[in-house]
C-alpha cells in the first residue's frame, strides 16, 4: 500500500565532476526524482557560480516576453501550428533571439519613423484645409484687423505698454501689410491651457481661430487615438512670432505653413494628398513584414519559452551545489526516494557516457540530519485527496496519511448530509461531463473556478455515487419518495386516513426492504421519526470514525517504536472513549434490535449523576447497572492514567541516560579537562527536556481530549443537522413553488414555477448546499479525525522536475 | 488638539498611514546595502534589486542598464507610490502631500530657466526634472526671459504664485539672479509649510517642525557657504535665510557676516545639536559636511515613525525614499565607473 505511509527517502550525495554536471542536472529534471538541496544559502544570488547563465537565461526570457507582448500588440492570433523545427543548442537560440530583437527593434524604429512622418503629412492636410477657412483672403482680413485695432485701443487705457504696442500696430496698419499668421494643430487636451498662454504672451494681442479636426491622429509612442484641435493665430510683428512659436513648441503643438494664395493651397494639399497615399502604401507594407515577421517568431515562441525556463531551472539548480574548485568537480546533496535510487544512478551513467566525461559521477547516503520530506506517489484519482488532507497540514516523514481513508470516508460522510439520489443524479452527470472531458481540460488553461472542480473531478464523483447510495436509504428523489423496494409496510385501517394520512395506519406485512419507509413522508410522526433515525447514526458514525483515528495512532507509535504511547496514550483514550460514546453506541444498536422504549439521554445523564440508581423502565437488558458502574470506573481510571505516567517516566529515562553520561565523564575527566567543552552527544539526541514543560503539554493533550470526546461526538450532530436541512429545503421548494405553481392550470404559471424550481435547486441545494455539506465533512475530517492521530508536521517533497516547471509555467 | 488625535486620526489617515508605514519597511536595509556595494556590474545590482521592491521595476529593462535608467525606474516607483497616496488623501493631508513636491517643483522651475539661459533644448531639460515636481505649463518656461515675464506667465497657475511675488524684478534672468531666485522661492516655501503645519497642529506640528528647522538650519549654512567669496552682501544673504528654526534669529546675525568656514563653524558649534556635527568634521573641510548633514538627517527623519497619528510620517518617508535613490544613483555610478573604493563615501545607511 503505497499511499498508507510516505516512500522512504534517502539523502545522497552527487560528486559530478564539471564537465557532466550539464548534462547530469537536466538528465536528473527531466527524470524528476531528486530534489536538491541549497548548499550555497549564505550566498547572494548574483556571487553564485552560474550567476552569468541564470542572467543570460533571464535576459533571454526577457526578450521572449517582449515578442509576446508584441504578438499581442499586434493581434495575431492565428498562425500555423509549429512545424517541425530543427532543434537548438541554446547558444544559437540566445544568438537567434539576439538578432530577432534587433530585427524587430529596427522594424519597429522604421514603422514609428514612417508613422511620424505620415502623422505630420496628415496634420499638414488637416490643417490645411482647416486653416483656410480662416484665413480666406482680403474681407475677412481686414476685418480681423478692424477688431484688433479696436482690441488695442480699448485695452491702450489700461495697460502701461499700450504706447509700445500702438507703435508696432499703426505702422501696420499705416503700411496696409498684412497680418502675420501662425497656424497649426494641437491636442484637445491642451487646446485652453495653449489659448490662454497665448493671450498672455502677446497681451491679448492676438487672435485664436480654432476648429476641431474631423480625424484622429495616432500617437506613435503609445498607438493610442488622439483628438486634435486645429487652430490659426492672427497677430503682427515679428518678435510676437517668436514667442508664438515658443509657446507652441512647449505645448507641443506642429505647426504648419499655410500659404495665403489659394492656388498654391490648392496646389499644395494635391501634392500632400498624393504623398499621403503613397506614405499609406509604404506603411501598410512595413506593417506586413512586421506581421510575417511576428508569425514567424509566435510559431516557435512557445517552445522557446519552454526550453529557456528549462536553461534557467538547470542552472539555478546547479548554483545550488558547492563548487569545489580544486577537484574540479561539483558536489550536491538532496533527497530522493529510496526505491528510485538504482534508477538515478543509471542516470548519473548515462550523463557521464553523453557528455564523454573520463569520470563518473560518484553517489553515496549520507546520514540525514533532519527530517526527510514527505513523498506520496499519487494519481490522478488520489492526488484531489491527497490535495484536502494536505491543505490541513503534509504529513510528517513515515505518519500514517489520512488519504487512504479520507477517499472513502469524506464522500460518504458528504453525502450523509446531502443524500437525495436525485441530486445525486445531477452531480454524477456533472461530474461525468468532467470526466468526458478530462482529456481535453487537462492542456487548457481553464478559469480558477473551474480549475478547483476539474482538479476534484474524482471527489466529485465519489460524492455523486454516494449521494446517490445515501439518496436511496433516505428514500427522497427531489425530496419525493419512491418505492422501488416493494410496497410500504403500512396500509390504512379504512378510508378515513386517505385525507389525514397521520392517524390509523398499522404494519401489516414484512418491513420496507431497504430505506426508509415511503409512508412516513408526509405523516405527522415523520420528523420525530427521521430526526431519532439519523441522529443515532451521526453517533454511530462519528464514534466509529474516532476509534478509527485513535486506532491509526496506535499504527504510529508502533511504527515510530514508541512503547509509551502505545501504553499511556493510546489504551487509555481507547477505554475513556468506547466506555462512554461505545457504550452509547451500543445501547442504540439494542435499542434498535429489541424496539424498545428506553430514554437514552435519561440513561447516560444518570449514568454520570447517580449510577447506582435504578434503572427502572430505561432498563435494556439485565446487569446494566453493574455494567455502567464499571465502565463509569474505567472511564475515571482513565484520565488520570493518559495524564501522569508519561511525563514522570520521561524524566526516568532521562534520568538514567544522564547518570550514564556522567560516569562516562568522570572517566574521562581523568585523562583529560577539556572533554568538559566538548558538547555531550546524549544531551544532544535527547534534547532539552524540562519537566514541567512536559508535564503542562501532557495535560493539555489530556484535557482536551477529554473534552474532545465529548465535543467531537456532539460534533458528528452536524450530519443529522446539515442532512435535516437538506431534505427540509428541497421539501419546501418541491412543495411550495413546484406543487402550488401546478395548482393552477395556466401553462404560464406552470412553466414559472418550474423555471423558479429549477433554478433554486441549482443554485442553492446543487451549488451551495453541497459548498455548506463539503466543508462541513471536510471539518469532520480535520478536527474530528485527524487530531486523533495526525501532526501533519512534515514537508513537502518537491523533486527538481522539469514537467512542474512547466505546469508552473501554464499558469 | 494635541494628545487627542488618537481618538479622531484614523477616521482620515489611518488607511495611509498604514501604507506608508508599509512602504517604509521596505526600504533597503544595511545588508542590502552591503550586498549591492559588493556588485561587480550594473546587472548584478539589477539582480539584487529584482529580490526587493523594485523588482517589477526593472524587470523588463534591457541589459545594457544605465545608471540613469536604474535611478529612473526607482523614482518611477517613488512616484507610483505618491500619486496613489495623493488618490487616497483627504484635506488636509493632501494639502501636505502637494506641499512635499513644491520643493521639487521650485528645482524644477530653476532647472529649466537655467538651461534654457544656457540655450539647452527643453525636451533634454524636461527628461532631467524631477517627475514629482512637474506641473502642466512647465514646458512654457523656456519662453520667459525675465523674472516677471516668468510670472506673469508661467508662474502664476501654479502653488508657487505667492512664493514669487517677493521676487519679482523686471531684471534679465542671470545665473546669479536665479540661484538668487531660487532660495528666495525655498524660503518663502519653508515658512509657508512651516505654518500651513503649525496651523495643522498636534504631533504634527511638533515633528514637523523640528524637521522644517533643520531644513531651513540645513539651507542657512549651505548659503553662507556657498556665498563667500561672491558679490552678495550681507544683507541680500541675511533676506535668504527662512524666518524659523533653531539658528533664528541670532545665529542668522551672526552667519550673515562670516568670511569663511571656519567662522560659520564657530557660529553653529554654539548650538548643541550641530556641535556634535561639526565635531566630526576636521577643520577648514566643507566636503563631508554635506554628508553629515544628510545622515543627522536620516537619524530625524527615521525618529518620525516613532510617534503614530501624525502627518510626518509621509513627509520622512518621501525623504528617505528620496535619499535611498540618492544612494541607488552612488553605488550605480561607482559601479559603472569602476570606481568601487569609493562606493562607500557617500552611501548613508537608513537602517
Amino acid at each position: 500500500m503505497d499511499l498508507f505511509r510516505s516512500e522512504r527517502m534517502t539523502l545522497v550525495q552527487l560528486i559530478i565532476p564539471v564537465e557532466s554536471a550539464y548534462c547530469a542536472v537536466s538528465y536528473l529534471g527531466e527524470f524528476g526524482l531528486l530534489q536538491f538541496r541549497d548548499l550555497n544559502a549564505n550566498k547572494s544570488p548574483f556571487q553564485r557560480t552560474f550567476a552569468n547563465q541564470v542572467k543570460r537565461c533571464g535576459e533571454m526570457a526577457r526578450k521572449l516576453q517582449y515578442f509576446k507582448d508584441q504578438i499581442l500588440k499586434s493581434g495575431i492570433t492565428s498562425f500555423v501550428s509549429p512545424t517541425m523545427q530543427p532543434d537548438l543548442e541554446i547558444e544559437e537560440l540566445e544568438i537567434q533571439l539576439t538578432g530577432l530583437e534587433h530585427e524587430l527593434d529596427e522594424i519597429n524604429h522604421n514603422d514609428e519613423k514612417l508613422r511620424m512622418a505620415y502623422n505630420e503629412l496628415l496634420e499638414f492636410k488637416i490643417v490645411l484645409q482647416k486653416a483656410s477657412g480662416f484665413l480666406l483672403p482680403s474681407k475677412r482680413d481686414t476685418y480681423a484687423e478692424i477688431e484688433l485695432g479696436e482690441n488695442v485701443h480699448s485695452n491702450g487705457n489700461y495697460l502701461q505698454t499700450a504706447s509700445l504696442l500702438e507703435e508696432e500696430v499703426i505702422p501696420s496698419t499705416l503700411e496696409q501689410s498684412r497680418l502675420s499668421s501662425v497656424s497649426g494643430i494641437v491636442c484637445k487636451s491642451k487646446r485652453l491651457m495653449l489659448e490662454r498662454m497665448l493671450f498672455r504672451a502677446t497681451r491679448g494681442n492676438m487672435l485664436f481661430n480654432q476648429s476641431p479636426a474631423d480625424e484622429v491622429i495616432v500617437d506613435p509612442s503609445t498607438s493610442e487615438m488622439v483628438e486634435k484641435v486645429v487652430f490659426v493665430v492672427l497677430f503682427s510683428g515679428e518678435q510676437t512670432r517668436t514667442k508664438i512659436l515658443k509657446v507652441c513648441e512647449a505645448f507641443d503643438a506642429n505647426c504648419y505653413p499655410v500659404p495665403e494664395d489659394v492656388t498654391t493651397q490648392r496646389h499644395i494639399i494635391r501634392e500632400v494628398l498624393t504623398r499621403l497615399s503613397e506614405m499609406e502604401r509604404t506603411l501598410d507594407a512595413g506593417l506586413h513584414h512586421r506581421n510575417q515577421a511576428l508569425i514567424s517568431i509566435a510559431q516557435c515562441q512557445a517552445k522557446w519559452a519552454n526550453m529557456v525556463r528549462r536553461e534557467m531551472a538547470i542552472y539555478k539548480t546547479l548554483n545550488m551545489l558547492n563548487f569545489d574548485v580544486t577537484k574540479k568537480c561539483l558536489v550536491g546533496e538532496g533527497w530522493c526516494p529510496t526505491s528510485s535510487k538504482a534508477k538515478i544512478q543509471e542516470i548519473l551513467q548515462r550523463a557521464t557516457y553523453d557528455s564523454k566525461s573520463q569520470l563518473g559521477v560518484i553517489l553515496h547516503e549520507m546520514e540525514p540530519t533532519d527530517s526527510p520530506p514527505t513523498y506520496f506517489r499519487t494519481n490522478s484519482f488520489t492526488k484531489a485527496f491527497q490535495e484536502i488532507v494536505d491543505a490541513y497540514g503534509v504529513a510528517g516523514y513515515q505518519e500514517v496519511n489520512p488519504t487512504v481513508y479520507t477517499i472513502v470516508t469524506f464522500p460518504f460522510l458528504f453525502a450523509v448530509m446531502f443524500g437525495d439520489w436525485g441530486h445525486g443524479i445531477c452531480l454524477l452527470l456533472g461530474a461525468l461531463a468532467l470526466l468526458a472531458l478530462e482529456r481535453k481540460l487537462k492542456n487548457q488553461e481553464v478559469g480558477s473556478f473551474m480549475g478547483m472542480l476539474f482538479a476534484g473531478r474524482y471527489v466529485l464523483l465519489l460524492m455523486a455515487v454516494f449521494t446517490i447510495y445515501c439518496g436511496l436509504i433516505y428514500n427522497e428523489f427531489f425530496s419525493i419518495p419512491f418505492d422501488f423496494f416493494g410496497g410500504s409496510a403500512y396500509k390504512c385501517r379504512d378510508d378515513s386516513c386517505s385525507t389525514a394520512h397521520t392517524m390509523g395506519l398499522f404494519k401489516y406485512r414484512e418491513p420496507y426492504a431497504f430505506g426508509v419507509d415511503p409512508r412516513w413522508r408526509g405523516s405527522r410522526s415523520e420528523l420525530p421519526f427521521l430526526n431519532s433515525l439519523k441522529m443515532k447514526m451521526s453517533i454511530l458514525l462519528g464514534v466509529v470514525q474516532m476509534n478509527l483515528g485513535i486506532l491509526l495512532s496506535y499504527f504510529n507509535a508502533r511504527f515510530f517504536g514508541k512503547q509509551l504511547d502505545i501504553r499511556y496514550q493510546f489504551l487509555p483514550q481507547m477505554i475513556f472513549l468506547n466506555s462512554l460514546f461505545g457504550y452509547l453506541s451500543m445501547l442504540i444498536v439494542v435499542k434498535w434490535c429489541s424496539g424498545s422504549q428506553a430514554d437514552l439521554y435519561h440513561v447516560m445523564i444518570y449514568m454520570f449523576l447517580s449510577p447506582t440508581d435504578d434503572l427502572g423502565e430505561n432498563q435494556l437488558f439485565r446487569g446494566q447497572k453493574q455494567l455502567q458502574i464499571f465502565l463509569l470506573l474505567l472511564a475515571l481510571t482513565a484520565v488520570p492514567w493518559m495524564l501522569f505516567p508519561k511525563p514522570f517516566i520521561k524524566r526516568k529515562l532521562r534520568q538514567e541516560s544522564f547518570q550514564g553520561c556522567e560516569y562516562r565523564r568522570l572517566g574521562g575527566s581523568e585523562v583529560d579537562d577539556d572533554m568538559d567543552n566538548e558538547p555531550d552527544p546524549s544531551n544532544q539526541r535527547y534534547g532539552d527536556f524540562n519537566f514541567s514543560e512536559a508535564f503542562v503539554h501532557q495535560m493539555i493533550h489530556c484535557i482536551e481530549f477529554v473534552l474532545g470526546a465529548v465535543s467531537n461526538t456532539a460534533s458528528y450532530l452536524r450530519l443529522w443537522a446539515l442532512s435535516l436541512a437538506h431534505s427540509e429545503l428541497s421539501t419546501v421548494f418541491y412543495e411550495r413553488i413546484l406543487l402550488l405553481a401546478w395548482g393552477y392550470d395556466n401553462f404560464i404559471i406552470r412553466l414559472g414555477g418550474l423555471a423558479t424550481f429549477a433554478f433554486t435547486t441549482a443554485f442553492i441545494l446543487l451549488m451551495m448546499e453541497t459548498l455548506s455539506a463539503f466543508l462541513h465533512a471536510l471539518r469532520l475530517h480535520w478536527v474530528e479525525f485527524q487530531n486523533k492521530f495526525y501532526h501533519g508536521n512534515g514537508h513537502k517533497f518537491r523533486p527538481f522536475s522539469f514537467s512542474s516547471l512547466t505546469e508552473e509555467g501554464g499558469h | 488638539m494635541y494628545g487627542f488625535e488618537a481618538l479622531t486620526f484614523n477616521i482620515h489617515g489611518g488607511y495611509l498611514e498604514a501604507i506608508v508605514r508599509g512602504h517604509r519597511s521596505t526600504l533597503l536595509t544595511a545588508s542590502d546595502y552591503n550586498n549591492l556595494c559588493q556588485c561587480e556590474t550594473l546587472d548584478d545590482i539589477k539582480m539584487h534589486l529584482s529580490a526587493t521592491e523594485y523588482g517589477p521595476y526593472l524587470q523588463n529593462e534591457p541589459s545594457p542598464l544605465h545608471t540613469t535608467t536604474i535611478v529612473e525606474k526607482c523614482t518611477l516607483k517613488l512616484v507610483d507610490e505618491y500619486k496613489h497616496m495623493l488618490c487616497q488623501a483627504t484635506e488636509p493631508l493632501s494639502t501636505f502631500l502637494e506641499y512635499i513636491t513644491y520643493g521639487h517643483m521650485i528645482d524644477n522651475v530653476v532647472l529649466i530657466v537655467t538651461g534654457t539661459l544656457h540655450e539647452r533644448d527643453v525636451q533634454e531639460l524636461l527628461e532631467k526634472c524631477h517627475p514629482l515636481g512637474m506641473f502642466d505649463s512647465i514646458a512654457s518656461l523656456a519662453v520667459a526671459q525675465n523674472m516677471s515675464e516668468l510670472y506673469r506667465l508661467v508662474l502664476v497657475d501654479t502653488p508657487l504664485a505667492p512664493y514669487f511675488s517677493q521676487c519679482i524684478t523686471s531684471e534679465d534672468l542671470d545665473d546669479m539672479n536665479i540661484e538668487i531666485m531660487r532660495n528666495t522661492l525655498y524660503k518663502a516655501y519653508l515658512e509657508d509649510f512651516y505654518r500651513f503645519c503649525q496651523k495643522l497642529g498636534g504631533a504634527t506640528a511638533e515633528i514637523m517642525s523640528d524637521l522644517l528647522s533643520f531644513e531651513a538650519d540645513r539651507r542657512a549654512v549651505n548659503i553662507t557657504i556657498n556665498s563667500i567669496g561672491t558679490e552678495l552682501t550681507r544683507d541680500d544673504r541675511r533676506k535668504l535665510y527662512s524666518n524659523f528654526g533653531l539658528l533664528y534669529p541670532y545665529g542668522h546675525e551672526e552667519l550673515a557676516v562670516c568670511e569663511d568656514i571656519d567662522q560659520v563653524r564657530a557660529v553653529m558649534e554654539k548650538y548643541p545639536p550641530y556641535q556634535s556635527l561639526f565635531s566630526k568634521i576636521s577643520y577648514g573641510e566643507s566636503q563631508l559636511l554635506d554628508k553629515a548633514f544628510y545622515e543627522e538627517e536620516v537619524k530625524r527623519l527615521c525618529l518620525a515613525f516613532e510617534q503614530q497619528f501624525h502627518y510626518a510620517v509621509f513627509f520622512a518617508y518621501m525623504r528617505l525614499r528620496e535619499q535611498e535613490i540618492r544612494n541607488l544613483m552612488w553605488i550605480s555610478e561607482c559601479v559603472a565607473q569602476n570606481q568601487k573604493s569609493r562606493v562607500h563615501d557617500s552611501v548613508i545607511f537608513i537602517f
